[in-house]
């Protein structure tokens, strides 16, 4: 590996987080408000405006973040420090890591050399995502707990249950479907989705079982018992001004990376039915494999982007579970069904060889 | 860095929710005991809005205290009016004309949607389906341009008066509501669909917040709350006043007294309020005072008229008066008031144009003259959105109460309030205290 190649990683991983999540996490404000809006009857946000123009209330994410910025950092007395300001810090981390990971594009070839759209490329990399999502639990246990209010304990300790219940459904439900594509890499998971069929079609119920377990690592509406606004306020009620931020960007960052694990192993990644992206990325002709390149990034966008307009719009419809409730969702119902999934997917692949 | 462990040994923790807490609609204070999530006491501390009503009426005149009864159940202000109107008029024995018993029906009727309305899409809101607050609220808007257009006033209405109401059903009222009727019901529809079989919503209302035929009794508990037990008590059919008797609608009863069977029974309500309403819309008798189409003119030129003695020509016009006082001119005033000259304020016309009416308007409103009960006392209760709502009033011969009492149904409701909860999950409180609809205006008056 050359020094350009480790430069390449860094221009890559930069360009995920602060292109890629976070401006898909500030549109993602503008969405929840926008849409909810249109499906509440309202007008929603249009206020925000630069010289008179408003656009659609588009200002309003980046009013918002310097609202966030010059806020107070209120700090309450019963506060234990060290943890309180480190906590939002472990949450967003764990969220910004895990899109490095993502697989925006495949290679392509340009000036003699193969440039790869993934920024991480690991071999393990879907495990990875799944053990640094689980990481983000500890932000959230660690605020409620350093926040020295029973309300932040309860949110706590609803955080960590439920990340436990869907944590666990969130790896089995995937295992059928790694098992059928035979490896734990996300590139090779889509290339195995372009050679044969995308992934949705043969694990219907792993997909539907990953988005209800993802939902739920989300921690928004129906699965939002650890903020649960109108029972506990939650996790981060001691919190104000920038650190308070930081965690609503956990949970878009979370939905980002849910669905952006979604894209890769069940909606074939980058891939544009019926047109051979990888083969273009290859091609010897000038420009076409930057053309293609364009066109994978926009393809994993889309399909981000589409997944996140159903996850809010699930956001919006229905109502919040009970604790036990949610408990029993994801150990009585997902768990088994995804165990069950995958002991299919094994004997099937067994029967079928 | 100091971690307070004052007694290792408690197993328990104490939960302050409230006063101010996004649940504890308005103010009250709930202090659980908790054992993990699990709630194993509840102290309900209520009286965070006292207002002195029942005081403050002492030194009103009985007309006055009709707008501090807005600010009672301050979701269906004019089932308030209405209820502490009768009450004042039984102990006066002044009957109120068929058109303005009507009209008090279609007032009350309406204020009971809106106050469903609130009771179903807060609860909703509370257990995160925001969408269903929102269609929910909609309707309950376009019910209260209703209530503007007939009061005017959204919330604040002051709508009666000792005697009759304020003034006259608007034009086209009954085309008005026919097509907010259909908007409230499509709205409910619509909920209906995002809720009633929604799995999600039927796990956290179905089972929780039970409470037994015998307990509800035995608590005085009324209205939906009392009905969803299956006691099929409700007063508009119990001890029918006004003009309920005439109307067909159902009394819905549940079976479990659980939150689901409190939401489906004000869901349908909401409905059988729509029926009354339309009903009543139909049945209301024409106005017998209303004259030809009279000329509109001002009142200072009738004023003016008088004054030179055109008499005979005054009576060719009707009065242009300030909005507020809109459908209390003569062609209209008979109807939905009384004809006692001493309760009763005149028409407009009379005030303005002739000798009498002005000594009979002034008589009426200059302090300690006013309307004069003989001493008495009785208790009136109408069906309110949340249960028996009842007046108990004292006169001793003055112009204004010796003494009202106001019987507010959620008082009830909210000292069972901890036996509903004890035992329960924290996350049980919001559709259980959701279910009360705690008026916090009314609880503590």
């Amino acid at each position: 590996m050359t020094r350009y190649d480790l430069l390449w990683i860094v221009v890559k991983v930069g360009a995920a987080i602060l292109l890629f999540g976070m401006n898909i996490a500030g549109l993602l404000g503008w969405v929840e408000r926008k849409q909810s809006a249109v499906l509440q009857d309202r007008i929603g946000a249009n206020r925000a405006d630069i010289f008179g123009i408003t656009l659609l209330g588009l200002f309003h994410p980046i009013a918002d973040a310097l609202k966030m910025l010059t806020k107070e950092d209120f700090e309450a007395k019963s506060v234990i420090k060290p943890l309180h300001a480190i906590a939002p810090m472990i949450a967003m981390g764990a969220g910004l890591f895990c899109l490095a990971a993502l697989p925006y594009g495949g290679t392509v070839q340009f000036m003699g050399h193969a440039w790869s759209l993934q920024p991480i490329e690991c071999p393990v990399g879907v495990p990875l995502v799944l053990a640094a999502l689980a990481l983000g639990v500890h932000g959230i246990v660690m605020a409620g707990y350093a926040s020295g209010s029973n309300y932040g304990l309860l949110g706590a300790l609803r955080g960590a249950a439920q990340m436990i219940a869907s944590e666990v459904c969130l790896a089995s439900s995937l295992a059928g479907v790694l098992f059928l594509y035979g490896t734990l890499d996300f590139q090779q998971a889509v290339l195995w989705q372009g050679a044969h069929v995308w992934g949705i079609v043969v694990q219907p119920l792993a997909f539907i079982l990953f988005l209800t377990a993802g939902a739920a690592l989300t921690k928004r509406t129906p699965f939002d018992l650890p903020e649960g606004e109108s029972e506990i306020v939650g996790y981060h009620v001691e919190y104000s001004g920038m650190k308070f931020g930081m965690f609503l960007i956990t949970d878009f960052m979370e939905s980002i990376v849910i669905c952006g694990v979604i894209t890769a192993l069940f909606l074939g990644g980058w891939l544009i039915p019926g047109l051979d992206l990888a083969a273009l990325g290859q091609s010897a002709t000038p420009y076409v494999p930057l053309v293609a390149a364009a066109l994978m990034l926009a393809s994993f966008t889309f399909k981000v982007l589409a997944l996140l307009f159903l996850l809010m719009q699930i956001r919006w419809t229905l109502p919040r579970f009970r604790f036990d409730q949610l408990l029993d969702l994801g150990w009585k119902n997902l768990l088994p069904l995804s165990l069950l999934n995958f002991l299919a997917t094994v004997w099937g692949i067994y029967l079928w060889r | 860095m100091t971690i307070a462990t004052p007694d290792r040994g408690r197993k328990t923790f104490m939960l302050n929710m409230g006063p101010q807490h996004p649940a504890m609609h308005g103010v009250v204070r709930l202090v659980l005991e908790l054992e993990g999530e699990n709630i194993v006491d509840v102290d309900c501390e209520i009286g965070y809005l006292h207002r002195a009503f029942e005081k403050h009426a002492e030194s009103e005149t009985w007309n006055n205290v009709v707008p501090w009864t807005d600010r009672l159940n301050y979701v269906s202000p004019l089932i308030n009016n209405v209820g502490y109107a009768l009450a004042v008029e039984r102990l006066a024995g002044i009957e109120v004309p068929e058109r303005g018993q009507y009209i008090r029906v279609i007032a009350s009727e309406i204020s009971r949607v809106t106050d469903h309305l609130t009771c179903v899409g807060a609860s909703a809101m509370e257990l995160g389906a925001f969408t269903v607050f929102l269609y929910l609220i909609k309707a309950r808007e376009y019910l209260y341009q209703l209530v503007d257009n007939l009061t005017g006033a959204r919330i604040t209405t002051a709508f009666t008066r000792v005697g009759g109401v304020k003034g006259d059903l608007p034009a086209d009222f009954a085309a008005k509501f026919a097509d907010v009727a259909a908007k409230v019901r499509e709205a409910v529809a619509e909920s209906d669909k995002l809720l009633t079989r929604n799995r999600i919503f039927m796990d956290r209302v179905e089972a929780t917040g039970v409470l037994s035929k015998e307990d509800a009794l035995a608590y005085g508990i009324t209205g939906p709350f009392l009905r969803s037990t299956g006691v099929p008590y409700d007063v508009r059919r119990a001890h029918p006043y006004l003009v309920y008797d005439r109307f067909d609608f159902e009394i819905p009863v549940g079976s479990t007294g659980d939150n689901y069977d409190r939401y489906l029974c004000r869901m349908a309500e909401i409905e059988q309020s729509l029926r009354i309403v339309e009903q009543a819309l139909k049945q209301i008798p024409e106005g017998k005072h209303s004259l030809a189409p009279a000329e509109m003119k001002y009142a200072y030129e009738l004023e003016d008229m008088g004054k030179h003695g055109d008499t005979e020509l005054i009576q060719k016009y009707s009065a242009k008066v300030d909005q507020t006082l809109d459908g209390m001119g003569r062609e209209t005033f008979g109807d939905v008031r009384a004809a006692n000259r001493w309760a009763t304020l005149p028409a407009k016309e009379q005030t303005y144009t002739n000798i009498e009416g002005l000594m009979n308007h002034f008589e009426l409103v200059m302090w300690s003259w006013g309307i004069k009960i003989p001493p008495s006392e009785g208790y009136f209760a109408v069906e309110g959105g949340n249960g028996e709502l009842g007046f108990h009033v004292v006169a001793d011969g003055g112009d204004g109460p010796y003494r009202v009492r106001c019987r507010p149904p959620c008082l009830f409701i909210m000292a069972a309030l901890p036996k509903l909860l004890k035992g329960s999950m924290i996350a049980d409180v919001i559709p259980t205290f959701g279910s009360v609809n705690m008026i916090a205006g009314e609880l503590d008056r």
